[in-house]
């Protein structure tokens, strides 16, 4: 089976640079010469193999590939850190993903709260939260749940398992085609198609962007994340836009079902209500954040703590990740990049997750 | 964050199947949503298979390309 895998993956050459420059000169020949073309792509793992992999310099000059709002941790609001932050200073033990661990509330942030002695502790998974709380009943843990529709499923089924008495979900979950709506709304940003992320899809499965080409006639197409993966997306929304046409298309069907994956979107209905929910640097968004649903609210930290912060700081002065977040200016753009705003020593949400702009914009110019 | 990488199961458990994500590396996942054979290829997200892969689905990622390729 391994065997006969490699032999496959080797055929399918995901990372081929002779394709790689035959898909890029079909690129090129079907790109319309009088005007700039903007593709959007809502997702850190895209922006960074577009970065690593150098494909924007495989682009005509007037065909630009953007980054939107793809990194989960990026858009968590500083007052949801703020709570974090607060449910650890009561006591409890906080867990969370590595990179949540650098982002800044609204003064400080989860790294600094550990510093100052609160049990901040990082775990590759939920079930770690779960195992933790299991072996040390004595003690409240609290999982801190950030991530999109890629990462809720694993939440919601710890919630309904039911989970140990001894623990909570501050949850910060997001949705993304609520983000990619609104990105339609910002004037200037004049979109001309999405790259839509390969992962959320592989749970959400098509339904949920079929407004884009229908309503919007924005040419929409689920991606991978290896280099060939994303050229191919680019060259099959440049040819629907060469042919008029705005359809909805798969790159990824590898992995994407048209269902997405009917099991985790069961465990997420049951777990969560969809609510209108606060983005970094964008605001709030209709229907686009997940909360416990009430029968599981014993489990959620805001009331087990009395936690509720209303209003953070999200981006300092001088900050323009608000403007990078929705790919209205690049990373270089900003005057704080790479001087004052290192990975080093982060100002913004952006360089602090390996997902964010910033960050990915930082690895490829040092 | 949505990062995910293929494994293949090499242990069921219930809920839980070790995985190989190649050279070695070994882990513990939750194949809940996935319900994976052993031998089977899913893509791992967060300590849980959020998708099972297969050899036909590749191959159709294949022909999907020469497809597009071809049309111009």
């Amino acid at each position: 089976m391994t065997a006969e895998l490699s032999e496959m993956s080797e055929k399918l050459r995901y990372r081929d640079p002779e394709l790689a420059s035959e898909i890029a000169q079909k690129i090129r020949a079907l790109t319309p010469v009088n005007r700039t073309i903007r593709f959007c792509h809502v997702c850190g793992t895209h922006e960074w193999t577009i970065t690593h992999y150098g494909l924007r310099s495989l682009l005509p000059a007037n065909l630009e590939v953007i980054a939107g709002p793809g990194c989960p941790v990026c858009i968590v609001p500083a007052a949801e850190i703020d709570e974090a932050i607060q449910v650890a200073q009561k006591g409890a033990v906080v867990t969370c993903f590595g990179d949540v661990l650098r982002v800044p509330g609204s003064r400080t942030s989860l790294l600094e709260a550990k510093a100052e002695g609160a049990d901040v502790r990082v775990v590759y998974s939920v079930t770690d939260a779960v195992e933790m709380a299991k072996v040390d009943p004595g003690k409240e843990f609290v999982f801190f749940a950030v991530g999109f529709e890629t990462t809720a499923p694993s939440t919601a089924v710890e919630a309904l398992r039911p989970p140990p008495q001894n623990l909570s979900f501050l949850v910060s979950h997001r949705l993304i085609p609520p983000a990619m709506e609104l990105l339609l709304g910002v004037g200037d940003l004049q979109i001309n198609g999405f790259i839509a992320p390969g992962h959320v899809s592989a749970i959400i499965g098509l339904k949920p962007y079929a407004l884009f080409p229908r309503i919007y006639r924005m040419p929409t197409v689920v991606a991978g994340f290896e280099p060939i993966d994303v050229l191919m997306a680019i060259y099959m929304m440049v040819k629907q836009l060469s042919n008029g046409s705005s359809v909805l298309e798969n790159e990824y069907a590898r992995i994407v079902k048209p269902e997405g994956n009917p099991k985790a979107l069961e465990a997420m209905g049951k777990a969560f209500e969809i609510t209108a929910g606060n983005w970094r640097g964008i605001g709030r968004l209709p229907d686009s954040a997940l909360t416990l649903r009430r029968e599981l609210s014993s489990y959620d930290a805001h009331q087990k703590f009395g936690v509720k912060v209303e209003q953070g700081k999200d981006i300092l002065l001088g900050c323009e990740c608000h403007l990078v977040i929705i790919g209205r200016i690049k990373p270089n753009q900003c005057p704080m990049f790479m001087t004052a705003c290192t990975p080093e020593k982060p100002v913004g949400a952006c360089m602090v997750s390996s997902e964010g702009t910033c960050r990915v914009w930082s690895t490829a110019s040092s | 964050m949505c990062l995910a990488i293929p494994a293949r199961v090499t242990v069921i458990e219930g809920d839980k199947a070790k995985v190989d994500f190649g050279e070695g590396v070994l882990r513990e996942v939750n194949v809940s949503l996935v319900e994976p054979k052993i031998g089977d290829y899913v893509l791992v997200h967060a300590g849980y298979a959020i998708q099972k892969m297969d050899e036909k689905d590749a191959l159709e990622t294949l022909a999907l390309w020469d497809e597009i390729l071809a049309k111009q």
